[in-house]
């Protein structure tokens, strides 16, 4: 048990705790918040498992732009200002169950799968970097790589016909 | 040696040699706790007398470009002027608006100014020098990725100004917030592209080693790439002449008009410590860093160590003077032709270059490997990118944003919420007029 | 390694004391005189919009916006770790990332053919 241990557990409660606030929060904007503090505990999960690249993306991307989206999204269809929104639907106790049995199951999983798998983090120390990881995705995994070019298409395509309908009738 | 500086740009190494006095990656993570204290609180007090002093020089310079005086009465040549200014803020009351978030709204001008203040921490300002028998590089730290880490605290600052603008309770800022923020977003993605082309020479995301490559030959020399960048850099920080959200004439004051005393503050430091950030990444990444200017860094003295804090903050002001006299020179762009220049110009031209460049380099990389035939696919290739990037516009005349007859009637009447319609978009015929009830 | 984080995090400890202080200090450094007028919400002296009760509408392009935004990113993110392993790849990665910002290319000239760039 060292202090990176005790870090690492202690963000990993910090992400699951405002996880949790996520979903409880009264108010849209406060949990797009609460996500936000979520997502960068993973980050920090990320960096002390020497992965930078990882954790700065995650920041980038998840923390940075797709909450931003989700800022966007709720300022559009709803009009945030002012507490008081009624998020809380009667599925309640169904939607808990759901969670906790999927999480139930990913832990166990997890646990099972990844029981004896060790990863030396002073031997692998550096390879997070920008040049290791385009090294392997570049090299090993371009076809991945490719298709998520077409991923990002589909997405866009399905925001145009999402906002622009008119434009389609035409 | 010789060889090195007779080569041309294009075959520069991926790496160039490092001089002793240049910082890689590796010379981080071994100071000793007070020299990593002394470092920050540097950087901390740097930001803090440079916001200072950057508000006196942009009323001056203004001033001056306007035949006027300026502020003259605080201290010398009215330097004073941040500081008072500063002062004066803090004794004003602080007025929390009624329909106010509290929490988010305590939260966010924090969340706006602590991005703010990291994002300088893996800049390079001078080289190598020994600080009381401890041989350091002038930076208060490198990371592999340091210019994602960059990106990443500039995208985290959106959300000082988002949260801002929403917890305030109140329609302009509303609106100054979302217009500010879209505006940030826009603009950060061509100011990320315009960066690749540098990468692509330099072969690292950390500064010091980007620095170190540009040993011979800044990166200006990628003339779009700098260019792209800049233009971004003053959309990204909200700065004249794209300083929509806070255009008095329709927003009052933008995303922080229901601010006040030492919050406001805090919003109008984080904003000049970003355009610093974003001149010194300028500096940085385009401008040699703390490299002495051309003939100078012939002379090893003048090149290294201590002195190359001169030379970046001479670089530093010198973009920032810029900053200041595109305030001064250039009125304020439409909502739409800002949008219009982001998404339209910037983008496709940062990707296109982009992949000038990369064909560029694979010449000289692929020389090597004598496959010289591959190369004209790759210029093909290129060619039809520039031609699928003009395809749009010339099929179809481009014609939004013009008109400046054709503007349809502004209709507010059949919106609960007082929303101005942009000029041409189309009022939805489903949305009735409704009753507001009043709070 | 994680040494090399260690001053980021002492910016942030000094950087959030300092915001955290004047947003604390603001409240004891200014005068207090209430106002009712005062704690309205700014409209440039006109009574203040009554609070929209779920009915605001916000042009929708700020969503789309939003969503071009997370798209470039992800490409910027890829063009990124591409760029600094350029020299290793040569030709092959050029067309492989030819391919790539191709398809997304075709993406982005429907989004403009659609208007979607339009903010007129």
């Amino acid at each position: 048990m060292t202090t990176k241990d005790v870090v690492f557990g202690a963000l990993g409660l910090l992400a699951c705790c405002s996880g949790v606030l996520v979903v409880t929060a009264r108010n849209v904007i406060h949990a797009a918040l609460w996500l936000v503090v979520t997502l960068g505990a993973l980050a920090a999960c990320y960096l002390l498992l020497t992965a930078d690249f990882v954790a700065w993306v995650q920041v980038l991307i998840y923390a940075g732009a797709i909450v931003v989206l989700l800022l966007f999204a709720a300022m559009l269809t709803r009009a945030p200002v002012g507490p008081g929104q009624d998020l809380d639907s009667g599925n309640r106790p169904a939607a808990a169950l759901v969670a906790g049995g999927v999480g139930v199951t990913l832990v166990t999983l997890l646990v099972q799968a990844f029981r004896s798998a060790y990863v030396d983090l002073d031997r692998v120390a550096g390879t997070g970097a920008g040049r290791p990881i385009g090294d392997a995705l570049f090299r090993s995994y371009v076809l991945p790589f490719e298709i998520a070019s077409v991923l990002l298409l589909a997405a866009l395509v399905g925001a145009i016909v999402l906002t622009r309908p008119e434009i389609g009738r035409r | 040696m010789n060889q090195l500086i007779s080569t041309s740009p294009l075959s520069l190494p991926s790496r160039a040699p490092v001089a002793a006095t240049e910082a890689t990656v590796s010379t981080f993570g071994h100071d000793p706790w007070w020299l990593i204290l002394g470092k920050v609180v540097a950087v901390f007090v740097f930001l803090v007398l440079i916001t200072l002093f950057l508000i006196w020089a942009e009323r001056r310079i203004v001033a001056r470009m306007q035949q006027r005086l300026g502020p003259n009465r605080t201290g010398p040549f009215g330097l004073g002027q941040g500081l008072a200014d500063g002062i004066k803020l803090a004794l004003k009351e602080e007025i929390i608006p009624a329909m106010a978030d509290k929490p988010v709204y305590f939260i966010a001008p924090i969340v706006a100014t602590i991005p703010a203040f990291l994002a300088f921490a893996v800049i390079p300002v001078g080289g190598v020098v020994s600080i009381f028998g401890h041989v350091t590089a002038l930076q208060v730290t490198d990371l592999p990725v340091a210019v994602l880490f960059i990106l990443a605290c500039s995208s985290f600052g959106v959300y000082g100004i988002v949260l801002g603008g929403w917890a305030s309770g109140s329609t302009y800022p509303l609106l100054g917030a979302l217009r500010s923020a879209a505006q940030v977003i826009s603009y950060e993605v061509s100011l990320a592209l315009a960066l690749v082309p540098i990468f692509l020479y330099a072969g690292s995301l950390s500064t010091s080693e980007i620095v170190a490559a540009q040993n011979r030959f800044w990166f200006v020399f990628l003339v779009p790439s700098f260019v792209i960048y800049m233009v971004s850099a003053v959309g990204e920080t909200n700065r004249a002449p794209f300083d929509l959200p806070e255009a008095e004439g329709e927003l009052v004051g933008g995303f922080h008009t229901e601010y006040s005393s030492l919050k406001f503050a805090l919003f109008f430091l984080a904003e000049y410590i970003n355009m610093t950030t974003v001149s010194a990444v300028a500096t940085t990444l385009f401008l040699g860093g703390w490299h002495a200017p051309f003939l100078l860094s012939r002379v090893p003295v003048l090149n290294s160590g201590w002195f190359g804090l001169v030379w970046f903050t001479l670089k530093l002001l010198t973009v920032l003077f810029g900053f200041i006299w595109l305030r001064g020179t250039l009125p304020r762009l439409r909502y739409d032709q800002f949008m219009r220049l982001g998404w339209k110009l910037l983008i496709p031209a940062s990707l296109v270059w982009l992949l000038l460049v990369a064909a560029m380099r694979t010449l000289v990389v692929e020389d090597v490997n004598l496959r010289r035939n591959l190369v004209p696919v790759g210029i093909v290739f290129v060619v039809l990118l520039l031609l699928v990037s003009f395809w749009p516009s010339s099929k179809k005349p481009d014609r939004d944003g013009e008109g400046e007859d054709g503007h349809p009637e502004i209709a507010v009447g059949n919106r609960a919420f007082p929303v101005p319609v942009l000029p041409g978009e189309q009022t939805d015929p489903t949305l009735a007029p409704r009753e507001v009830t009043r709070a | 390694m994680g040494h090399v984080y260690m001053p980021i995090l002492v910016l942030f400890v000094l950087a959030a004391a300092f915001a955290v202080g004047s947003v604390t200090a603001a409240g004891f450094t200014g005068p207090k005189r209430y106002n009712r007028a005062k704690v309205d919400a700014y409209e440039c002296g006109i009574e203040a919009t009554p609070q929209p009760v779920g009915t605001a509408h916000f042009p929708v392009k700020y969503y789309l916006t939003a969503m071009l935004f997370i798209v470039f990113d992800i490409e910027i993110i890829f063009l990124y770790p591409w760029a600094v392993t350029f020299s290793k790849l040569g030709f092959f990665g050029l067309v492989e990332m030819v391919l790539f910002i191709g398809t997304v290319f075709v993406a982005y000239a429907y989004v403009w053919r659609r208007g979607g760039l339009q903010w007129d």
